[in-house]
């Protein structure tokens, strides 16, 4: 039964001022308007330029469920366009990433595309003489994404011709991919390995409210994190430092009272990140060589300008979140309502030591692994919830910690860092972006 | 005299200790310097500067060890189990001299919780070092056959 759908009350209906409703993790037809409208009119991850380093070279994505491939042109310039050959529908590229070579020949009936999507040849052309073909979209070759954006090396895009600007969308959240790329003393990112997949099978938002949950770590964690500082504390015997294994797990555990004064930012669009003040990758020891990198790179003061800040967990809303401390990016990549496919991503900061890129890799693997003991602890808590939530007993969700009256929206402040207010940023945003182009429909069936 | 019917009794009482969820004596096998590495990479070279699934000292394997029994180890309730099925282990190397030995088993893998059963193929490689008269783990790596796709939870050892 369509209840949603060209609805946009009723879907701002489900978002109260600190409650959602819980259709919104659990009803099929609000993934699909998600899929419809939300992912479309937002500004998607689609990649990093370090995967495309030569001509040919592709790496493809998904925007929601529509298959979409970015590609490095002969003239150096980066094109995004749907994953699919103008003929039949057949995807052009199947594989995460490669190199096409000149151009990009769909296996089906072999028509080829240059390497910035536009047609380069069809077998047997003359077939389509005084056809009427160059009328047809099929003429153009790949359907382009319009609206790109590469930021600092991170490509984005959004499928819908209209809507928020890139710079608006984001503002002054970028300070997070900022922080992230200027922690390398080149200035520079790159990607060398495939990202950490792990399926989750519960919805997409739920693992983004996580990011910057600051009151489950010690609850949830205690089994994972808590485990490991008590195994420390009876095995370490005499030796004075801390491995790098301990430091990663330890500050999971830390008290409210850390959590509340680290702080936590919020932008407008569904935008916030932890850790203002401090933060639980605040107290990593110092890798040798690094702070003489980073000093001869940017001198004394931008150096500990950069380092300093070391924010937790930057959501860019929707479905990414950003850890600029430790170079990992997580792409929360919607399969169905109930299906979530996580996937994990370390960055090298090209110029600095191994032993950065080592800790990177190892936190990924330690904590958004399916083989993660504290992601054992998360997932089991999103899957009981998908479960949960069925329950109709109360259909609500709430999200009031540290609420306030006269809370307003699409602001940046800085706040108590157990508020759930980055939460009901991130709802409010998905009422926003869910519904922005509805009643256009609602106009034009009339 | 470690021949090669005492590397592969090894190899079978290890996953038996598995299968029997007898972990502390699973720990008992491995060398104080042993690790335990799941990679993420087809024929992978390196566990540090590449990406791994897993690469655990014993420390790490205790927590895991430690937190499976855990009070308030939620994602444990229901508990996992899990079953090896092998093939004979390939002996690949048996230096009596040196006390080095290496294998290679082909395995069939499942863990199962509540309702849920899930399966894992892959090839295991072990190498071995004489400790007195028995063997410890040096490096136990699983290569599964499809380590590039999600996977939910994997909580047990394979
Ligand atoms: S479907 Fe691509 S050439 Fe026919
Ligand atoms: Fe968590």
């Amino acid at each position: 039964m369509a209840k949603y759908g060209n609805n946009a009350r009723a879907i701002e209906g489900l978002v109260r001022e600190a409650e959602v409703h819980r259709d919104v993790y659990v009803d099929p037809e609000i993934f699909e308007l998600e899929m419809e409208h939300l992912f479309p009119n937002s500004w998607i991850y689609v990649g990093h330029a370090s995967q495309l380093a030569k001509p040919g070279d592709f790496v493809t994505a998904n925007i929601g469920r529509q298959p979409v491939m970015a590609s490095r042109h002969s003239d150096g310039s980066i094109h995004v366009f749907y994953n699919r050959c103008p003929h039949k529908g057949v995807k052009i590229a199947s594989e995460p990433c490669g190199n096409t070579g000149k151009f990009f020949r769909c296996p089906y009936h072999a028509w080829s595309f240059k390497t910035d999507g536009s047609l380069l040849a069809i077998p047997l052309k003359k077939g389509y003489e005084n056809t009427g073909f160059g009328d047809t979209q099929a003429n153009e070759g790949l359907s382009k994404i319009k609206n790109v954006v590469i930021y600092r090396d991170f490509i984005f895009a959004r499928l819908s011709d209209n809507g928020v600007s890139f710079e608006d969308y984001f503002g002054e959240s970028l300070s997070t991919i900022d922080n992230m790329v200027d922690r390398s003393p080149e200035g520079k990112l790159a990607i060398e390995a495939a990202p950490i997949r792990y399926m989750h099978t519960c919805n997409w938002k739920m693992l983004v409210e996580n990011q910057t949950d600051t009151c489950h770590p010690m609850v949830a964690h205690e089994s994972s994190a808590g485990t490991a500082v008590k195994v420390w504390k009876r095995e370490q015997g005499d030796s004075t430092e801390t491995p790098m294994a301990v430091q990663l797990y330890g500050p999971f555990m830390s008290p409210y009272e850390f959590y509340e004064q680290s702080g936590i930012r919020i932008w407008p669009n569904g935008h916030g990140h932890t850790g203002v003040a401090n933060s639980i990758h605040s107290n990593y020891s110092d890798i040798q060589g690094y702070l003489g990198q980073m000093v001869a790179a940017y001198g004394e003061k931008r150096a500990h300008e950069i380092l300093g800040e070391v924010r937790h967990n930057t959501v860019y809303f929707p479905n990414i979140m950003v850890k600029g401390a430790v170079q990992i990016l997580r792409n929360f990549i919607p399969i169905a309502v109930d299906k979530t496919l996580v996937e994990s991503w370390v960055y090298r900061l090209v110029g600095a030591p191994d032993k950065l890129y080592e800790r990177a890799l190892m936190y990924n693997r330690f904590i958004n692994a399916p083989t993660s003991i504290v992601g054992h602890d998360d997932l089991e808590m999103y899957e009981r919830a998908q479960e949960g939530l069925k329950s109709n007993g109360n259909q609500w969700v709430n999200l009031r910690r540290l609420y306030e009256s006269n809370e307003e929206q699409d602001v940046t402040a800085v706040i108590n860092g157990t508020s759930e207010r980055q939460m009901r940023n991130q709802f409010h945003a998905w009422a926003k972006f869910m519904t922005m182009d509805m009643d256009q429909h609602v106009e034009a069936a009339e | 005299m470690i021949d090669e019917k005492t590397i592969a009794d090894f190899i079978y009482r290890e996953a038996e200790l598995l299968d029997t969820m007898q972990w502390q004596a699973w720990l008992d096998l491995f060398h104080q310097e042993g690790r335990y590495w799941m990679p993420l990479e087809w024929q992978q070279q390196d566990p540090v500067l590449q990406p791994s699934l897993m690469y655990e000292d014993l420390l790490l394997l205790k927590v895991r060890v430690e937190r499976l029994a855990g009070e308030r180890t939620f994602s444990q309730k229901p508990k996992s189990r899990c079953h090896h099925l092998l093939q004979a282990p390939r002996i690949v190397a048996c230096d009596e001299a040196a006390g080095m030995f290496k294998t290679r088993t082909s395995y069939i893998y499942t863990e199962t919780r509540g309702d849920m059963l899930e399966r894992y193929s892959g090839w295991a490689s072990h190498e071995l070092v004489r400790s007195g008269d028995d063997l410890k783990i040096k490096l136990k790596r699983v290569d599964l056959v499809n380590f590039d796709a999600p996977f939910g939870n994997i909580q047990l050892f394979m």
